[in-house]
């Protein structure tokens, strides 16, 4: 079948919502995006067990330390579903860390802010994961097949993970002042960088068309930021804090928040490496592969030495 | 240019030739692994997903700690994923073709009166 017969049949499956699985036919460029997409959002899931593991020791109870272990440890997993479904499209996972480390790829920039208190936790749980959430929603109806699968598994988990956040930040708002100010000291500082998660604004997004045709994605960074503030901006009353904008109020006719402009200065200069933790990331990531060496070598001997006792035994 | 590709297996592609992205890693890593689970007693096990092991004892751990952090199985295999041989999905059409038009292998090609349609 010549080319652009091959792309024709594949874009009337993405039309009929046939989703797209690794054995199928597919144009190069949606087998580039999907693996640039899936293996950043795979670094990011763990980059991002980094800020949280900077509390795991220091979590106020034996419960919260209990209930932050269990979250880090399904980032973790996380990361795995979806370094698993990107290797289905050909690139190796040592290739994928390679990457990362080397700075190449990418991973989201909200990891590069630093944890200062315990309300941060709180507030990471509700804003970051929230907005998260936002995203991967969409995401469980993504036309490639292992992705849209990885999202519904991860989705299941997230859930939890917001409601653990909003706990947290509900408990401290309730507190001494001293708490109320921790509580709403984290979400001024995590309000801005949760917003830019959803990426530049559609006007200025270069793949969002392409993904859209292809529904890779299914909805627009403004469309997905708009609906994380409409759902913020609400739930925020229950903590009796109040979100950093002083643009932000609910705008009757358009039913939606209407919201302050983002620093997109500060947006770009993370995204290039210069935000407050990009270094110390991206450093403890490879510190942690270095080190994990002699397991990995440790683990591979270990399978070869038990493989041939068995071909012994056999023999 | 041979734009279709052959696959090995349904989720691993063959020398790992994605597109353009052409593998560069001649080290030999951990094979990879699909991990089956059977979520409860009386029912079969289902695809789960891929992990990297270095032994199907180590596979089994990580599928333990990967897919079942909420009770998700009570019994897990796995299977090195190049054992796993799969169907085309370019020959799906001619695969697949005999059983198009027997539609009198289902219950709903027959009708019956009233008084035995619940048969």
């Amino acid at each position: 079948m010549p080319v652009h017969e091959l792309e024709k049949s594949f874009q009337q499956k993405i039309d009929n919502e046939v989703k797209i699985e690794p054995k199928d036919w597919m144009p190069d460029a949606y087998r580039k995006t999907n693996i640039r997409q899936i293996s950043q959002h795979a670094h990011s899931e763990i980059v991002g067990m980094l800020p949280e593991g900077n509390w795991i020791s220091r979590a106020p109870s034996l419960k919260r330390k209990a209930i932050l272990l269990a979250k880090v440890q399904d980032e973790g997993g996380h990361g795995l579903y979806l370094y698993s479904a990107a290797e289905t499209l050909g690139m190796s996972r040592e290739e994928m860390i390679n990457d990362l480390h080397s700075g190449k790829a990418k991973y989201s920039s909200i990891f590069n802010y630093p944890t200062l208190t315990w309300a941060d936790i709180g507030a990471i749980g509700w804003l970051v994961d929230g907005a998260a959430i936002m995203n991967q929603v969409m995401l469980t109806r993504t036309s490639y097949g292992p992705y849209a699968r990885a999202m519904v598994r991860i989705c299941k988990e997230e859930s939890f993970h917001q409601r653990q956040g909003f706990e947290i930040l509900l408990v401290l708002s309730r507190g001494t002042a001293e708490q109320k100010g921790m509580c709403q000291d984290a979400i001024n500082r995590w309000w801005w960088p949760s917003l830019m998660m959803f990426g530049p604004k559609d006007s200025e997004s270069t793949n969002s068309d392409q993904s859209m045709k292809w529904k890779i994605k299914r909805k627009t960074n403004d469309e997905l930021r708009q609906n994380f503030v409409d759902m913020i901006a609400e739930q925020i009353k229950v903590l009796g804090m109040k979100l950093p904008d002083d643009k932000l109020k609910w705008n009757e006719s358009k039913k939606h928040y209407d919201f302050g402009e983002i620093n997109w200065d500060e947006f770009w200069q993370v995204v290039k490496g210069n935000g407050p933790c990009n270094k110390q990331r991206l450093d403890a990531r490879k510190k942690a592969w270095e080190n994990g060496e002699w397991v990995r070598e440790a683990a591979a001997a270990h399978a070869k030495k038990r493989a041939e006792r068995q071909k012994e035994k056999a023999a | 240019m041979n734009v279709i590709r052959k696959f090995y297996y349904g989720d691993i592609p063959e020398d790992k030739t994605g597109g353009t992205i052409v593998s560069k890693e001649t080290k030999t890593d951990w094979p990879l692994w699909e991990v089956f689970i059977r979520s409860k007693q009386g029912l079969d096990h289902k695809h789960a997903g891929s992990l990297h092991a270095a032994d199907a004892q180590m596979a089994i751990e990580n599928a333990r700690d990967v897919y079942t952090r909420r009770m998700e199985g009570v019994s897990i295999w796995v299977v090195e994923s190049k054992y796993i041989h799969a169907s085309n999905p370019e020959e799906a059409g001619e695969l697949y073709e005999p059983a198009v038009d027997k539609i009198y292998r289902h219950p709903t090609f027959y009708n019956l009166p009233d008084e035995v349609n619940h048969m």
